[in-house]
């Protein structure tokens, strides 16, 4: 039986007049690529949130790791990371000095820093860029840093929302490359509008819809049962108004 | 560790913005250039002592530090607005962490800008000695004073409105309020009043005092912006801990 990395019981978030989740029952195992579906506000970015201690619960619990994300979210921060959507670098920081930022906030010594900043740049291929400004960078530049940056604290868990937003086909295949290479090594919740691209990487999938969530498995169990071909037209139906 | 580490991404987001470092510099001499003129045409028998430069320097050296709390205000605005403070939030980075991180790099930049603003005012005929020195260091408490102020407001308004707030208003305020440029008791009534409760006349008061070397007086007016500057400190911690929180 596969280790749990993650396990969300009944995690809600009330906005005042909005439940932006809804009684979420979750369960993410340990080195598995888990892609978590959805239109805009279904509730992915509010869960993604509450999993990565960035809000509290209204109600219910999460545990990250043996760390619950309500009593002890100090310790769920050190052993996590997020890729945000949008550009997530300190723009005038080298790249190599981005880097050896973040290992140092998780911890490392500055030496030992150093060191994981130039394996980050090794790892991932950045060795040109490496003394370039991080605001300098292509799109795609930028996304390889981010994760790099994600990466560089060893974290068990890793968020990457939107990885591929707004690149160009070769920097996504590229950057899809990477991911994979990370398979089994980190448990990653991957969130992403790009449908093949969840089907592409992850191990299992979760659609959720109106704050719940909808259906689960991997992309041809999540097809099977309603008789449709592509994924994409599981999507729709799994996540559209139909499935109430 | 965190604390340090993020002081020094910050030092170098600072120094390679050029505009921070003309507005925190050059802007203090270019008002000490024009008020000095401005005092070399006052007539002797006006007794206009104001701009003298024993009173106008450690004034414009206090003025001058008012612009950090635009600097402080625009860099956690900026950071807010931003995915990259969203990846911080995430780290085990605590609110005192960012605080702290956000005010160190600031300090030697307000006392090089004091430094500069009295060596130019050796220019002007302001007497050398350890008095100067004394001037600088009271300067450090009124420096994170107004670093509190624009971390404060950083932490509540955007980019855009701290512009506005720290830009102009503190700006305005902190100098109407301060015996710079005219006497806060020549206006008297509430406005006197006002000025006393407010912590910036008396950093001037301060820093003349230190400037003359009159150290006896430095304190009690020291004390009131001490006080301001701690509230200001604590309030951006708790301000920034809810902003944390909430996110």
């Amino acid at each position: 039986m596969r280790a749990e990395a993650i396990k969300a019981i009944g995690l809600t978030k009330r906005y005042k007049d909005k439940t932006a989740v809804n009684h979420l029952d979750l369960t993410v195992y340990q080195g598995e690529l888990y892609g978590l579906l959805g239109v805009n506000g279904a509730g992915k970015s509010t869960t993604i949130k509450m999993l990565s201690c960035l809000t509290k619960p209204t109600e219910g619990d999460a545990v990250v790791m043996g760390n619950s994300v309500t009593a002890n979210p100090g310790e769920v921060k050190k052993i996590l990371n997020v890729s945000p959507q949008e550009t997530a670098v300190a723009p005038k920081l080298s790249v190599r000095e981005n880097l050896i930022f973040i290992a140092e906030v998780y911890g490392f010594g500055r030496a030992q820093a150093r060191q994981k900043a130039d394996e980050m740049i090794d790892a991932f291929g950045m060795q040109e860029v490496a003394k370039q400004r991080a605001g300098t960078l292509s799109g795609g530049w930028q996304r390889r840093l981010s994760i790099a940056m994600a990466l560089i604290s060893e974290p068990q868990v890793l968020f990457l929302d939107e990885p591929t937003l707004g690149l160009d086909v070769l920097a996504r295949r590229e950057l899809w490359k990477t991911i994979r290479q990370l398979k089994g090594k980190v448990t990653i919740i991957l969130t992403t509008h790009y449908l093949e691209e969840a089907e592409a990487l992850s191990d299992r999938i979760g659609i959720m819809a109106k704050g719940r969530l909808r259906a689960e498995g991997t992309a041809a169990a999540l097809m099977q049962p309603l008789g449709v071909d592509n994924f994409e037209e599981a999507f729709i139906l799994l996540s559209g108004e139909g499935t109430e | 560790m965190r604390t340090a580490a993020f002081a020094s991404r910050n030092t170098k987001e600072i120094l390679r913005d050029p505009l921070t470092l003309f507005f925190g510099v050059g802007f203090p001499l270019v008002l000490m250039v024009l008020l000095s003129a401005i005092n070399a045409g006052i007539p002797q028998h006006a007794a206009m002592t104001m701009f003298h430069i024993e009173k106008l320097a450690p004034g414009i050296s206090v003025f001058g530090l008012s612009f950090l709390a635009l600097f402080s205000s625009m860099l956690i605005a900026k950071d807010r607005s931003t995915s990259f403070m969203l990846r911080l939030f995430t780290s085990p980075m605590k609110p005192s962490d960012f605080i702290l991180g956000y005010v160190l790099p600031i300090l030697p930049m307000a006392l090089a800008q004091s430094a500069i603003c009295y060596l130019f005012a050796l220019f002007y005929g302001m007497p050398f000695g350890v008095p100067l020195l004394a001037a600088v260091a009271v300067n450090l408490p009124i420096a994170i004073f107004f670093i509190a102020l624009g971390l404060l407001c950083g932490s509540v308004l955007n980019e855009k409105a701290v512009g506005g707030i720290c830009g102009a208003l503190v700006t305005n305020v902190s100098a109407w309020f301060s015996n710079i440029w005219f006497d806060t008791a020549m206006v008297g009534g509430v406005f006197q009043k006002v000025a006393d409760v407010l912590p910036f006349s008396h950093a001037v008061n301060a820093a003349r005092a230190a400037a003359a070397g009159d150290y006896a007086a430095i304190f009690p007016d020291l004390w009131w912006v001490i006080a301001y500057a701690a509230a200001m400190l604590a309030a951006a911690v708790a301000v920034f801990s809810v902003r944390l929180k909430r996110n």
